[in-house]
């Protein structure tokens, strides 16, 4: 059993007289985390708690097994944070501004030079890293805010909603920075947005919030591996042959309406075994679904739960 | 590693001590500061009367040996009130110094948000606020008690062992005297920093809070008929403070006790105005 990178026991969160965050038990393992919910849901008190920003009302939580109300200096020189809101100094450069947090989180002073450039490379900011960082257009500064989440090179990376307010080909760049430092295996990342195509794109569990209390927590990977066997089809000919050529190898059916038809594969059956049979029983595929909408359809799941538990 | 491979990798070097931490926001600040070249001028300038001081020593000492009489040390008296008309011009330039750079210190990171980047790291409020006042104590220090016990230690050395034994109260003073008016003028304009946004009006209400204070405290004291109302001038505070300090017996308008009391209270005011505006201020949706 790997240890938990986040692990919350009973956690309450009161900000004055409302109760923000609800009696969480949860614990995640995975190395990348999407935490997704609607809007007060309690995903930046949640965060900004694991910071050690608001204090615990009750309960107890720990990041990488170090306990949050104690220890919170541990756990802020493990992790890199990448704020929401706009974070930077206008009158400094990049360089000078990342540099200087770096030697906040503890690296000497030639090592933090040395690393703000190599993350400001890294992010795609290495040609306008002398520049003043209020010179920067939004895509830019989101940037920024990665890079400096990851100078000190963290063990884990919050990124709350990382890609608000950027274009499409700026998204796409943001999105394949996550999935590299995933892929690079050398940090957990935890990714707050309320974007579900950023977090099915780059995460491998989900974790979804709704009303101070998780509502759902799953693997998507295997989510996906379950939601790869189910296949919507809609036939053209001979249906009842189709139907049962297909139910031979060992698939579940359910027809629908104008020869739609709803398959569960059998574990050893591949889709190019489906293309075959229809072949076979000369049958046309007009139209062959995957659920691809997973993520949306868990989302929608979990919203529609009334008392908002697990 | 080159910075052209452009791929991650985590970090496995040393760490700086945690103690250590503050000094890198006043690095990175005085090096802003100074980028300026009006201010660097006006701190250069700064110097220009501990310079003037020194060469009045200088000439006390061996100079007023040519006078009629061969009186060595006639020309200056090189004591308490010396030094403390040299600590009230000093502190005058490191108050409009205080007004060039103590607004410009908080004021960027409030506006920009940039709290929360400094406070996601191992660094408390307490320590963001240490070192952005390290940032004028450096400063100020520099111009104050720094130049004040070189001027004393070179009149020691002129004068022999013995009137630095009895003169070492003017050394605490000077010291003690500094750092006061440093801490309490340094919280004043953070505190403003953190309040006022707009860099210029928070250097002038800087002044203001001085003036307004002296009004006020003349205004109490003249409708009730009291002396207390010198509580809420915190120059009038620090006067009485330093002449205590430099055994000057000159008219004090409150006892040195509650001058005492009452900057350690203006101190704590603005130490928790402060406070109530560095927070990693995180929207809660």
């Amino acid at each position: 059993m790997p240890q938990p990178v986040i692990e919350l026991n009973a956690l309450s969160v009161k900000l004055g007289k409302h109760e923000v965050l609800r009696d969480i038990t949860s614990s995640f393992t995975g190395r990348t985390i999407g935490l997704l919910g609607p809007n007060g849901a309690g995903k930046s008190t949640l965060i900004s708690t694991l910071l050690g920003f608001w204090p615990i009302t009750s309960g107890s939580a720990t990041v990488l097994g170090h306990d949050v109300a104690r220890e919170s200096k541990e756990i802020r020189a493990l992790v890199g944070y990448m704020p929401e809101n706009d974070s930077f100094i206008s009158g400094m450069s990049a360089v000078s501004f990342i540099c200087m947090l770096a030697e906040l989180s503890g690296l000497p002073a030639e090592m933090a030079l040395e690393r703000a450039h190599e993350a400001l490379f890294y992010v795609g900011l290495g040609e306008a890293r002398y520049r003043k960082l209020g010179t920067y257009s939004l895509g830019m500064k989101q940037l920024a805010k990665l890079a400096q989440a990851i100078v000190h090179g963290p063990k884990l990376v919050i990124l709350d909603e990382p890609t608000n307010g950027l274009d499409p080909p700026a998204r796409q760049r943001m999105i394949r920075l996550i999935r590299e430092m995933r892929d690079a295996g050398e940090m957990h990342i935890v990714l707050c947005s309320h974007l579900l195509r950023d977090v099915e794109e780059t995460c491998e569990e989900v974790v979804i919030l709704k009303k101070g209390r998780v509502v759902h927590y799953s693997n998507l990977e295997n989510e996906r591996k379950l939601n790869k066997k189910f296949v919507e089809l809609e036939l053209h000919g001979n249906a009842d042959n189709f139907i049962a050529a297909v139910e031979a190898l060992g698939c579940e059916s359910a027809p629908g309406a104008l020869n739609r038809l709803k398959l569960v594969l059998a574990d050893n059956t591949e889709v190019s075994d489906i293309y075959r049979v229809a072949a076979e029983q000369n049958v046309q595929l007009r139209r062959m679904n995957f659920r691809r909408d997973t993520l949306e359809e868990i989302f929608l799941k979990a919203m529609e739960s009334n008392n908002g538990r697990l | 590693m080159a910075v052209y491979k452009r791929t991650y990798r985590g970090y496995a070097g040393t760490f700086t001590p945690l103690w250590s931490r503050f000094l890198v926001m006043f690095r990175y600040s005085r090096r802003n500061l100074f980028q300026s070249k009006l201010l660097t001028a006006f701190f250069v300038i700064c110097f220009f009367f501990p310079l003037l001081c020194l060469l009045g020593i200088y000439a006390n000492d061996h100079l007023s040996a040519f006078l009629p009489g061969r009186q060595m040390g006639r020309l200056l008296k090189i004591d308490g009130p010396f030094f403390l008309t040299f600590l009230t011009v000093q502190t005058a330039f490191a108050f409009i110094l205080t007004a060039f750079v103590g607004p410009g210190l908080v004021s960027p990171d409030l506006t920009n948000g940039a709290l929360t980047l400094y406070l996601c790291r191992p660094i408390s409020r307490l320590e963001y606020v240490t070192g952005k006042l390290s940032v004028l104590a450096i400063i100020l220090s520099w111009i104050t008690w720094i130049p004040g016990l070189l001027l004393f230690f070179v009149q020691a050395s002129l004068s022999g062992w013995d009137w630095m034994i009895d003169n070492l109260w003017i050394a605490s003073g000077i010291f003690l005297g500094s750092w006061i008016w440093i801490l309490s003028i340094s919280l004043l304009a953070l505190a403003l920093s953190a309040w006022v946004k707009w860099r210029i009006a928070a250097g002038g209400l800087l002044l203001g809070v001085l003036f307004i204070g002296a009004s006020l405290a003349a205004s109490i004291n003249g409708v009730l008929h009291i002396q207390s109302g010198h509580l809420f001038n915190i120059a009038e505070l620090i006067r009485i403070i330093w002449q205590d300090l430099f055994h000057d017996s000159g008219d004090r308008s409150l006892p040195a006790g509650e001058a005492w009391f009452g900057i350690l209270l203006f101190a704590s005011a603005c130490f928790y105005m402060l406070m109530k505006k560095i927070k990693a201020n995180e929207v809660v949706r």
